[in-house]
């Protein structure tokens, strides 16, 4: 097995937010926490891309290097995990990490910042694997069920793949040597006219 | 008799302070310590929602339980082929 990865393929997003929500109800995330997101670059503009951000589970992961009470382990499978009895909600991580992931529950009075919260592939925590402790503080622990990121799993156009990253590498190798990239990808010219960077 | 109070108060104190740090937390890095985390190949304890198809223990039927589902879910292409 090499590493558990995600890769969010831009040329097929379609900023459905259907992972965002699939997430959101797999692990009975709070409100205002989002463990997952779609970020759009150039939104409104011809040619505009989505993306779906969540942890990265970086190989190198600046979350851990930076947490004081190191509260963060790797599994074998290279997901990035912490302990929330161990965390106490500094923010370190969340400024270290490039990708926003890291998420403070901001409820009560005076907006507290509670324990760090964040994608965990599916994975759980340190409880016990489909315990109701494990549940409630990290969601579900589909990997150990057998199955994938309940946000890939459920992605309407496959943009977003989650999963062992051989495979991925095959799946999406495959994809853009059949479907080509940029403005050889079919469907382009169908959507905005032309084909991108036609002359006209 | 003043000075033997002063030795006395003088010896707690030092006995005092030798204990003190007897009742301080480790401080060494991951003192707190993460605790251990079954691998996710050991299987759920809800059985209910396990995927059929693999064995739970079994690390390298789990690899191939999720590269099959990988492949079969997320790869249109060996579908439509």
């Amino acid at each position: 097995m090499a590493r558990m990865k995600f890769i969010c393929d831009a040329e097929r997003c379609i900023e459905c937010n259907g992972c965002v929500t699939a997430c959101k109800n797999e692990h009975e995330v709070p409100w205002g926490v989002n463990r997952r997101r779609v970020v759009t670059l150039n939104d409104g503009v011809p040619g505009e891309k989505s993306i779906s951000v969540a942890c990265m589970h970086c190989s190198d992961a600046p979350c851990m290097a930076v947490c004081p009470v190191n509260c963060f382990y790797r599994t074998d499978e290279g997901v990035v995990l912490h302990d929330k009895d161990v965390c106490i909600g500094c923010g370190y991580c969340s400024y270290a990490c490039p990708f926003g992931a890291p998420q403070f529950p901001g409820q009560g009075t005076f907006g507290v910042r509670g324990k760090m919260d964040k994608c965990t592939f599916c994975a759980g925590g340190p409880e016990a694997s489909g315990s109701q402790a494990e549940f409630v503080k990290y969601g579900r622990n589909r990997l150990a069920e057998g199955k994938l990121p309940a946000c890939a799993e459920m992605c309407s156009t496959k943009a977003l793949l989650a999963g062992d990253s051989d495979t991925l590498s095959d799946i999406f190798r495959n994809r853009v040597l059949q479907r080509g990239k940029g403005a050889e990808v079919w469907g382009w010219g169908t959507a905005y006219g032309s084909a991108q960077g036609a002359r006209s | 008799m003043i000075r033997a109070r002063s030795l006395q108060i003088a010896a707690a104190v030092i006995a005092l302070s030798a204990v003190a740090a007897c009742g301080d937390k480790p401080q060494e890095l991951n003192a707190a310590g993460v605790k251990s985390d079954a691998p996710a190949y050991q299987g759920s304890t809800q059985g209910q929602f396990v995927q059929s198809g693999w064995q739970p223990g079994d690390r390298s039927s789990w690899e191939q339980q999720l590269k099959a589902r990988a492949a079969y879910g997320q790869n249109e292409y060996t579908r439509i082929r």
